[in-house]
């Protein structure tokens, strides 16, 4: 002891001693922290349980203890399986940071937690379920018919192929090339952000599969060759001055330069 | 040489077979004298001057592909249910006859598709290139005096470009492009009085009616197109006949052409010009998707995309339109509407955009009071407020342009749409007048350093001292073709009219109108540079060996308004 406290006046002593308090910081966050859930594949029961523990350790700032929500966030009583599993495994929730609406960004939850959670906030009250295999397989529906809906009913926000588009005050309809066709699906059926609710009176099964369907044959390409990302006439407009202007330009300095 | 005297045996007959066939034509037409004249025609020599020569051949490449789209393309409006080779989308789909035959000549006929896009390109090439030769006739000022007729021809072209673009991209009666007819029927509504009566007269009938796309159709492929090969003939007649201007330079004056002969620099440049912009035009259809009108589907009045905007040269219209507040622009007069949301952005702002166009050569040459021809081009610095007013002038328009494509900002830069459109709102005002202020800054700027150069030379680096323990800079006397560049420009000073009362104190008929263009005379022409002077050259070229600038208390060369105006010449 009188040795360490000879030393107290070291060069090293605060840079120890910042680091010991992180150590033991770290430490008691590392036990007394909820640990992350590990359970298997087991029965829905034990899911709630877990899911309930992933909920208050992630969820229950905002949304509260029992997913009653706040002034700050919706309650979860009744939104369903669908909505979390929409919402935690794009990486929406938990969100990143406000803003004028939760963007995408990796998951933070693995599948099975992100099931867990959704079998707690299932257990809430009655709400849309997670579609099945099936009702979001795209080889199965018609994209004639899907190209029909689409246009009526999502294309005002979304771009006539699903390339995006801006909503106001910053918010914005995100692009549907990468989202997952059980995404989409689950997003018609719940109205995540300022979307609407496409519930299954408006659309029907088999329509929602039939615009996955359509937006899944966009993924393909555009026929006439590079797609300039199928934002119409402005992207155009800008690759013919950029391209074709540009070049013709430097064409002509070219000729202007020679022979002369 | 045979010692015949008729005169005719002095031109021995053509032995090659080019030469046989040249002089059978001549002999029956005379066509030789023209080639004559125009092989020895003399253009002068820059890039810039192919920019007209752009628009041209794009619009070779627009007939040339449009004839092979109008073999397959019916303009119907009739309604059919789709079953063809198209994409699997349109399959069974109900459309119109114009629409499923767009989409067979582009996935049924060989090479269809690459002639769309190849015309669809070209037409947005036409405008662009159109719009940069007249900013290059605008900054150098060759509208001026002979040429202020055909600077009204050149824009009557660009609106019919307009035209031609417009009608053209309807006619696949697609969601996108019905979306833009869709305005444009509310855009002649807006009108007062005759609004309601045109829009049934144009859509024979209520919007969309069964006649616009057929109508559309003969506007695109006659009306418009015969327009434009006629003035195309009188805009380059009428440059035959005012020869080319030139850039200024040694040697070159309002009285002569500086340049190589049409034949065979001019013919093989030219040519050349054509090919490489058919082959840009080609490269860009054959690789990069332009209006997908399967995308859009086609047209039915009541959905719209997002991101439904016109080609590029119609932006403006669109930007114009989104940020006009539609709040308490709605009057009801006596029970009828006026809809000043859509008049003031849709036909007010770009009748007075398209005034300026046309009036801007009347306004100089009247308040320049230059009553000479102009042969030798303009550098934009020697004059600050026309090159100001052109970049104001394009600064509205982008601006414009810009906010008609407000949504696609948004997403990409991750912005508040509403806070761009009212920074836009504000920047519509103050973009221009900021732009003008900050582009006659630099011309006059520019004017300055030119004059400095003349007068003191170009620096060199070289440090001398001499014995007194004094350093000095040597400077380098400007070559005479550096210098002729820098001192041959008009300095316009503002226009001097009669008093307002005779000898007698009678007043001047005319008197107020003369001082309203004097007013807008010393707008242009207040502030400015005067061109070095060989007297101020020569008192230069004595002031020293050594050639230090004097700190004047006001720079002497910037001379405002009439206080001056009594300076020596």
């Amino acid at each position: 002891m009188k040795a360490l406290a000879a030393r107290r006046h070291h060069r090293a002593a605060p840079v120890v001693l910042l680091l010991l308090a992180l150590l033991v910081t770290g430490g008691l966050y590392a036990v007394l922290a909820p640990s992350p859930a590990t359970a298997e594949t087991a029965s829905t029961a034990t899911d709630v349980e877990e899911g309930k523990r992933l909920f208050q350790a992630n969820c229950a700032t905002c949304h509260g203890p029992n997913a009653e929500g706040s002034p700050e966030a919706p309650s979860l009583v009744g939104v369903g399986a669908a909505s979390v599993d929409f919402q935690v495994s794009t990486g929406r929730m938990p969100m990143q940071m406000t803003g004028p609406q939760a963007a995408e960004k990796p998951p933070q939850m693995d599948p099975e937690q992100t099931a867990q959670l959704a079998a707690y906030v299932a257990s809430l009250g009655a709400g849309p379920a997670i579609p099945t295999d099936e009702q979001v397989d795209a080889a199965l529906g018609d994209s004639a018919n899907g190209a029909l809906l689409f246009r009526t009913n999502c294309a005002m926000c979304h771009n006539a192929v699903g390339a995006g588009g801006a909503l106001s005050e910053g918010k914005w309809a995100p692009p549907l090339y990468d989202v997952s066709e059980r995404n989409i699906y689950q997003a018609m059926l719940t109205g995540p952000q300022s979307m609407p609710v496409f519930n299954d009176a408006n659309l029907n099964p088999e329509e929602k599969r039939d615009i996955i369907t359509y937006l899944v044959e966009q993924r393909e390409g555009s026929a006439g060759g590079l797609s300039l990302g199928s934002l119409g006439p402005v992207s155009e407009g800008l690759w013919a001055w950029v391209v074709g202007l540009g070049l013709m330009i430097g064409a002509a300095v070219w000729i202007g330069a020679k022979s002369s | 040489m045979s010692t015949d005297t008729s005169p005719s045996s002095t031109v021995e007959p053509p032995t090659t077979p080019a030469g046989k066939a040249a002089d059978y034509l001549d002999q029956r037409t005379g066509v030789g004298v023209a080639v004559k004249e125009f092989a020895r025609k003399v253009f002068p020599d820059h890039w810039s001057f192919m920019l007209g020569e752009m628009a041209l051949f794009s619009f070779v490449v627009l007939l040339l592909t449009g004839v092979f789209l109008t073999m397959f393309f019916d303009p119907s409006m009739a309604l059919i249910e789709y079953h063809g080779a198209g994409p699997e989308s349109m399959q069974g789909q109900l459309m119109s006859v114009a629409f499923a035959s767009t989409l067979d000549l582009s996935f049924e006929v060989r090479g269809g598709l690459l002639m769309r896009q190849i015309h669809h390109w070209a037409a947005l090439v036409f405008m662009a290139s159109i719009v940069v030769h007249m900013m290059r006739v605008f900054f150098t000022g060759a509208f001026r005096k002979p040429r202020e007729i055909n600077w009204l021809v050149g824009t009557v072209l660009m609106i019919l470009g307009l035209a031609a673009g417009f009608s053209g991209y309807s006619l696949p009666d697609d969601v996108l492009s019905g979306n833009g007819l869709r305005i444009t029927d509310g855009v002649v509504k807006s009108i007062p009085v005759i609004g309601s009566y045109t829009s049934y007269f144009l859509f024979g009938g209520e919007f969309p009616g069964e006649h616009i796309i057929p109508r559309l159709f003969t506007v695109h492929i006659l009306l418009v197109p015969a327009l434009i090969l006629v003035l195309i003939g009188v805009h380059l007649f009428l440059m035959v006949l005012h020869k080319h201007t030139q850039y200024p330079g040694g040697g070159r004056t309002d009285k002569n052409v500086v340049g190589y002969p049409l034949f065979p620099v001019y013919i093989a440049k030219m040519g050349g010009n054509f090919f490489i912009v058919f082959g840009i035009l080609a490269l860009m259809g054959a690789t990069m998707s332009i209006n997908n009108v399967w995308n859009y589907g086609p047209y039915d009045p009541s959905p719209v995309g997002a991101g439904a905007q016109p080609d590029w040269y119609m932006l403006f219209l669109e930007g114009s339109l989104r940020l006009m507040p539609g709040y308490a622009t709605e009057w009801v007069i006596f029970g009828y509407t006026l809809s000043l949301n859509v008049l003031i952005p849709a036909v007010v702002i770009p009748g007075l955009l398209f005034t300026f166009l046309f009036v801007y050569p009347f306004i100089e040459a009247r308040v320049t009071g230059d009553k000479r021809e102009h042969h030798v081009l303009d550098r934009p610095r020697n004059v600050p407020a026309r090159t100001g007013l052109g970049v104001a002038f394009l600064t509205a328009f982008i601006i414009l342009a810009l906010a008609g494509s407000n949504d696609l900002i948004a997403t990409h830069f991750g912005m508040s749409l509403n806070q761009i459109t009212w920074a836009f709102r504000i920047l519509f005002f103050a973009g221009p007048v900021f732009a003008y202020w900050v582009t006659k800054r630099i011309c006059l700027g520019l004017q300055r350093k030119d004059r400095e150069l003349v007068l003191h030379g170009h620096e060199t680096g070289r440090i001398v001292r001499f014995a007194n323990g004094e350093y000095i800079e040597v400077h380098r006397p400007l070559d005479d073709q550096e210098r002729w560049l820098r001192v041959n420009y008009d300095a316009h000073r503002p226009l001097e009219i009669e008093p307002a009362t005779d000898a007698r104190g009678v007043k001047r008929p005319g008197y107020q109108k003369d001082k309203q263009w004097q007013k807008l005379s010393r707008f242009f022409f207040e502030d400015r540079v005067e061109p070095v002077t060989p007297a101020e050259l020569a008192a230069a070229h004595a002031h020293g060996e050594h050639d230090e600038i004097e700190a004047a208390p006001r720079s002497p060369e910037l001379v405002s308004g009439t206080e001056n105006a009594d300076r020596e010449q």
